[in-house]
């Protein structure tokens, strides 16, 4: 169960500015039904400034919450000081939010921003972000979107990204990509990334060969009472010594090629061959 | 913690969660937290007497599921049941290395065989379910080989209540040659099973789900079945799961084994009965709502109900709210971002996946609770919905966008 703050409560339970707002002049849009939540913002803005606010939301409780906030914050605001608005002002008006909530404040932020957009007659597309890249195919996330919550909340881990914008909280293919996009806002070297399986030097290779045996084909035999150790590494031809089980095992050789190659001609190069020392 | 989160609820539709431990559970537990505290591999007649006890209890276990007493093995619950079962199988038949599951497992079994499959390399099978959240036996069939080690199929589904041939499912893996388990958490003690009759090999269950208290479960293994213990130390349980027994566990799960037995007509009739009324009675009076998982093969407590266009866990708060216990497939109540892996197997639309709630009844449950239940939701439903964009009528706002396609 989410620890909720009592703000939390009392603008889940009675939340304000609820409905359609029949003199709207700007609306946005954020989030969908396939992502678990979405908001729709109205404002009716006069002479530059916000004199009314009401919202549509689908969405869990925090979401309700964060919307039923975000009406109250912009209210009597102008627009300039309605953009300063950040995710963070939005949770702080609710006493703060689960750090796996934060979405549904960045999702208010976000809303917020693209009827401000619509009033001024910048293009929004009403469901997908106009801006940047996609990178969680998932839910929908662009790389601006990544950078602007990474800055905004001075993010720092993948788990973070996601508990903010919902990025990489499905497949999880784009994690690498947050990766990248985590340093690039923070001004740091991206983390190396994965070493590629073709074109490797020599050491290279070997390195890549040993750190597979310890890592993955190790652990394996070991739980068959097995082992295994390098012998010696010529080219593309691995010589392997069999310990333990394994010595006797009379499918040994079975699980020399097996396993063993397998393994390292799908990590390493599709060219080696194992040999038994 | 305020006391206000520590109040009962009024009504408690969790069952499938866990449940309350029967009065005469709990009886019959606490005498062995305090005056015979002994250990029953202990020499002398004070430990001895507690041994005797808990083989009262194997057997009270024994003939709920229809199998001998020596083929239990007491454990702390039934993930550790079902690792058990697993592992084991796999350690007994080294030169095997393909499992074959389902899609809609508990996270017991489904994140061990994505472990096993990561890291140690070997091949899972995860069978898919149709809409109504049933396998194709013909899928399961072709899925065998001559290296599978393990078929490991859940007997009834703890989110829908969905229950599998078994016994078809244990025959056909007897026939290759290939063990069979059920993680039947869910179905113990809610459906009448005779394991002597049966093919099953080896089968898990869990205490606090049929009203012992947490903290024990139990695996059954088949007599003769090749055999690897888990936890390895002490000679507990005939060198099958060392550790010092939970006396006071065991003797619970005996008596809840027990009493379960003697309520299971109960369970298929009264309960039976109160789940189909609130069921009935909430989709008659929600619109756009449905229901999740087949109506007829399915445990007799469980209702997986889904409500469109609001979500889950905004749902269940306003039913905590009024005291009432629930669960919901939504994908904001876990933590994770989609919505439950039963549900996405089974294809429920996205619209309807993020509101469903599930109600697990028991034999406690009343008639006024379900009176209570069924007056409150649709006006619950109708709450959320004004708050939400998405309107009944409108065009599907299903966003064009494809799901994750994992």
């Amino acid at each position: 169960m989410w620890e909720y703050t009592d703000k939390v409560k009392e603008h889940f339970l009675n939340p304000k500015n609820v409905g359609e707002l029949k003199e709207a002049n700007a609306v946005g849009e954020v989030g969908s039904i396939a992502c678990g939540d979405a908001l729709k913002l109205f404002l009716k803005i006069e002479d530059g400034v916000i004199q009314d606010a009401s919202f549509q939301t689908f969405g869990c409780a925090s979401a309700i919450a964060s919307s039923s906030a975000l009406t109250e914050l912009v209210k009597g605001k102008s627009v300039d000081e309605a953009l300063k608005i950040t995710n963070k002002d939005i949770a702080s008006a609710l006493g703060g939010l689960p750090k796996e909530k934060m979405h549904c404040s960045v999702m208010g932020q976000e809303a917020l921003e693209a009827a401000i957009k619509t009033w001024r007659g910048e293009k929004v597309d009403t469901h997908e972000h106009s801006e940047g890249e996609i990178v969680c195919e998932c839910f929908g996330v662009t790389d601006e979107q990544i950078l602007h919550a990474v800055r905004e909340n001075d993010l720092k881990t993948i788990e973070d990204v996601t508990y903010y914008t919902k990025a990489g909280g499905g497949c999880a293919k784009c994690h690498e990509k947050i990766e990248e996009l985590i340093a690039r806002a923070r001004g740091e070297e991206a983390p190396k990334p994965a070493p590629a399986a073709k074109k490797l030097s020599n050491l290279q290779r070997m390195r890549l060969i040993e750190e597979v045996l310890e890592k993955e084909i190790r652990p394996r035999l070991q739980m068959d009472g097995g082992d295994i150790e390098l012998a010696d590494i010529e080219g593309l031809v691995v010589t392997v010594n069999l310990r333990g089980r394994c010595t006797n095992c009379p499918a040994s050789q079975a699980t020399v090629h097996g396993v063993v190659e397998t393994i390292l001609r799908e990590k390493v190069d599709p060219e080696i061959q194992v040999r038994e020392a | 913690m305020s006391s206000e989160t520590h109040r009962m609820p009024t009504i408690y539709m969790d069952n499938n969660a866990t449940t309350r431990v029967a009065p005469e559970v709990l009886e019959a537990m606490l005498p062995f937290f305090s005056e015979r505290y002994g250990n029953p591999s202990s020499m002398h007649s004070f430990g001895g007497a507690v041994g005797r006890e808990m083989r009262e209890a194997r057997e009270a276990l024994a003939d709920l599921l229809g199998c001998g007493s020596d083929e239990i093995v007491f454990t702390s619950c039934g993930t550790e049941a079902d690792n058990t079962a697993i592992r084991s199988a796999l350690t007994a038949q080294p030169e095997k290395r393909h499992i074959v599951t389902t899609r809609v497992e508990h996270p017991a079994i489904l994140s061990l065989c994505k472990f096993l499959e990561r890291s140690q390399g070997y091949r899972v099978t995860y069978l898919g379910v149709n809409a109504e959240g049933q396998l194709d036996m013909k899928e399961l069939e072709d899925s065998l080989t001559d290296d599978t080690a393990i078929v490991s199929i859940m007997w009834a589904n703890n989110e829908t209540g969905v229950i599998f041939p078994i016994p078809e499912i244990a025959k056909l893996a007897r026939s290759r040659g290939i063990f069979m388990h059920t993680d039947a958490v869910q179905a113990v003690g809610k459906i009448p099973m005779n394991l002597r009759e049966l093919d099953v090999d080896m089968l898990s269950l869990s205490g606090h789900k049929l009203h012992a208290p947490k903290g024990v479960g139990a695996l059954y293994v088949r007599r003769k079945l090749p055999y690897r213990p888990f936890l390895i130390g002490g000679h507990q349980e005939h060198g099958r799961r060392a550790g010092t027994e939970n006396t006071t566990g065991i003797i619970a799960l005996g008596a809840a084994a027990r009493a379960a037995k003697a309520h299971l007509p109960q369970e298929n009739t009264a309960v039976r009965a109160l789940r189909d009324r609130l069921e009935n009675a909430l989709l008659a009076a929600v619109p756009d709502s449905r229901l999740n998982g087949h109506k007829e093969d399915r445990l007799p407590n469980t209702s997986n109900i889904s409500f469109k266009y609001v979500e889950g866990e905004a749902i269940l708060l306003l039913l905590d709210q009024l005291g009432i216990a629930a669960s919901s497939g939504s994908a904001c109540t876990s933590g994770s971002l989609e919505p439950s892996h039963v549900l996405r197997a089974m294809g429920v639309p996205f619209t309807f996946a993020h509101g469903s709630i599930r109600f697990s009844l028991s034999r406690y449950t009343t008639d006024a609770d379900v009176d209570f239940v069924t007056t409150h939701v649709p006006g619950i439903i109708e709450t959320l919905r004004k708050i939400s964009p998405y309107k009944q009528g409108a065009p599907d706002p299903l966003d064009p966008k494809p799901a994750c396609g994992c």
